[in-house]
């Protein structure tokens, strides 16, 4: 587990015994010189993480550094702008790098935080469920479950969701006023945030049961069974007691789900849409068919452009703002899940 | 956790509040096998609809007749070979890197760090570990990659699978320190006791005793590797077909581009206008075969009992 705890690797602790320290030294692989290469090849895996940040970034600056905060803003068709600077002239000095990113900005946000919010009550329900209420042979047939949802590729969901599910939803729940109502804007064709939303919580759940599934186990039992003494009944002892003290852990579960949902590019640009285009909460329920296009998928559809310098260094861009927000979010839910540590529960 | 039940204690006698969030755990797991139920009976209809062995064993080609585009023979190179070669990378590196958290760790900062890194990279969009590769081998390593006619894109069998290995590796790390972890300190002090030096004791005694936690890591990442589908439209090109990259040989093979079945499923969908959703759904209908068949190896690697000396 990777948040084994930092006192086991104390020196000392598991030390080599007097034994080994006079059998060390003897041969090419010596203890010391085993423990500097071992160490050595973690550095260099750090240090290509590290390289990594930096290079995404340098990439990312001459976008960035042009368009300033606005960069983060709205204003024009991000469809356009892109078009602008991939047609940009071969002089660098007259690179186009006017972009305002705010339809892809906001089109991940809403489908990141639809698919978390509806996920993590989902799972949450679906944990205590495995922990507490499943008969034996309903959990043997669960485990699979859990794994299997988690181990389809996202291509596969993206495949269902555009043959199966975008058409169904453009038939029969997208009125004909409903696509009349903003047809001079978008299309409705079906293709759009709530069937991303769908199918992104059906691939983030399982990682989220999977984290509240083992908070939940390691609530101690006496705490559980103090509370059944008290006489309150399995609903009331889960709910107040275990799910309670697996708070952090569902924080954590919330976060790295995020962090998943975040860099999900395959699947929703197959069905939400991929329309640069900010779905309006005001439009009501119309709202809920309106196309959009996440950073992550602007990505993948892209990539052909790559190898003009300034459309290059906008898609460096980008990825540069996924990176960020992904590793704060990683560090975050390592963060949230050693924090039940204090309760003195190891998730 | 799991509270003791008495009999007395029956769903019917609880307040509504209690019973309606009882039905809710209820309908969440029912509704999670109906899903998995769902996907399941519907790629096998549509797998079976359009089965057609002839598809695994011809190349494809780009044609818009439908009856001579051909199959997905290459695809299925692209996809085993990204395994295989992931694979030998991630594994000996993870390996490498979790025996060095559990067992060494010193300094403990930079242990920090390296995990921390680790953690980063498992939260990282395949896109982005993509886009990363792409600099890394067109700036440093583009002898590595594929060039056309003396540009170099960045684009090889070597490119996509080192940076699948990266999207492997946090789960051979994670799994392989589980299972170290899990080793009792006295089989270590045992072995020291007699007079094997560390290094001796890591190859000879941890090691294979971690060897089932390996197996799950590895698998683990290879599903997650064959499941991928950013970082082959990113560094492999995601063409129909393998190209060789040199003259030849098999070093040329890794230098060439190709595609996956992710990617070839990707461009056969309304959304890569490929059009052509019966190859589509057949490919996906392996490539969901073959990542379930990981995940009962996982499984199986999972239940197998450590050598009973560690016990």
């Amino acid at each position: 587990m990777p948040t084994e705890g930092i006192a086991a690797r104390l020196p000392g602790r598991r030390g080599p015994g007097p034994g080994a320290s006079s059998a060390a030294g003897t041969g090419f692989w010596s203890d010391a010189r085993v423990e500097r290469l071992l160490g050595a090849v973690a550095c260099l895996v750090l240090l290509l993480i590290v390289g990594m940040i930096g290079f995404v970034f340098a990439k990312a600056w001459p976008s960035f550094a042009d368009n300033g905060l606005a960069w983060f803003a709205s204003g024009g068709d991000v469809d356009l702008q892109l078009e602008d600077i991939f047609a940009s002239p071969a002089n660098p000095a007259e690179y186009v790098y006017h972009l305002r990113a705010w339809p892809l900005l906001w089109g991940t946000f809403v489908v990141t935080a639809g698919a978390v919010t509806i996920g993590i009550v989902f799972s949450l329900f679906a944990a205590i469920f495995i922990v507490e209420f499943a008969p034996s042979q309903v959990n043997r047939v669960l485990e699979p479950v859990v794994r299997l949802l988690a181990a389809v590729p996202s291509v596969v969901y993206g495949l269902i969701g555009i043959l199966v599910i975008v058409p169904w939803v453009g038939e029969h729940l997208i009125s004909l006023e409903r696509k009349e109502s903003v047809a001079n804007l978008v299309q409705l064709d079906g293709a759009s945030i709530s069937v991303g939303i769908l199918i992104l919580t059906v691939m983030i759940v399982p990682i989220m049961i999977a984290i509240v599934v083992d908070a939940l186990r390691a609530v101690p039992r006496s705490w559980t069974e103090g509370a059944a003494a008290l006489g309150a009944n399995r609903w009331r002892i889960t709910w107040t007691i275990a799910v309670r003290t697996a708070r952090p852990a569902i924080v954590a579960a919330a976060v790295l789900a995020t962090a998943r949902a975040l860099g999900e590019a395959i699947m929703l640009s197959m069905v939400a849409g991929s329309a640069s285009f900010a779905p309006n909460p005001i439009d009501g329920i119309t709202f809920l068919f309106e196309p959009t296009r996440p950073l992550a998928s602007a990505l993948v559809e892209n990539v052909e452009g790559l190898s003009v310098v300034p459309f290059g260094e906008t898609l460096f861009a980008f990825a540069a703002v996924l990176l960020v927000s992904s590793m704060f979010l990683s560090l975050a839910g390592f963060v949230a899940k050693q924090s039940m540590r204090k309760y003195g529960v190891r998730p | 956790m799991s509270a003791a039940t008495s009999p007395l204690d029956s769903v019917r006698s609880w307040p509504l509040r209690d019973r309606l969030g009882y039905f809710a755990a209820w309908a969440a797991g029912m509704a999670l096998i109906a899903i998995a139920a769902a996907i399941l009976i519907y790629m096998g209809y549509r797998g079976a609809q359009y089965f057609n062995l002839g598809l695994l064993i011809e190349s494809p080609s780009s044609s818009l007749n439908q009856a001579k585009s051909g199959g997905f023979r290459d695809p299925l190179i692209g996809t085993a070979t990204l395994l295989v070669l992931s694979t030998l990378i991630a594994a000996p590196l993870g390996v490498t890197i979790a025996v060095w958290l559990t067992e060494y760790g010193r300094p403990a900062g930079l242990a920090r760090a390296v995990e921390s890194a680790i953690e980063v990279v498992a939260g990282t969009p395949s896109i982005v570990l993509a886009m990363f590769g792409l600099i890394l081998f067109q700036e440093w390593f583009g002898f590595l990659t594929f060039d056309a006619e003396g540009a170099v894109l960045g684009r090889s069998f070597i490119a996509a699978a080192s940076m699948m290995s990266l999207i492997a590796l946090p789960l051979v790390v994670g799994a392989t320190r589980e299972a170290l972890n899990s080793i009792p300190g006295h089989v270590r002090e045992a072995s020291y006791a007699l007079g094997k030096t560390k290094a001796a004791t890591i190859r000879r005694v941890l090691l294979p005793a971690a060897r089932p936690g390996i197996g799950t890591g590895a698998a683990l990442g290879m599903g997650r590797v064959a499941g991928d589908t950013a970082i082959v439209v990113v560094l492999l090109g995601a063409t129909l077909q393998i190209l060789n990259g040199g003259d030849g040989g098999v070093f040329g093979f890794f230098k060439g581009t190709g595609g996956t079945l992710t990617s070839y499923v990707y461009y056969n969908s309304p959304a890569g206008e490929g059009l052509a959703p019966e190859k589509a759904y057949f490919a996906a209908f392996v490539l969901l075969g073959v990542v379930i068949l990981l995940n009962f190896v996982v499984a199986r690697l999972a239940r197998r009992r450590e050598p009973a000396w560690i016990r």
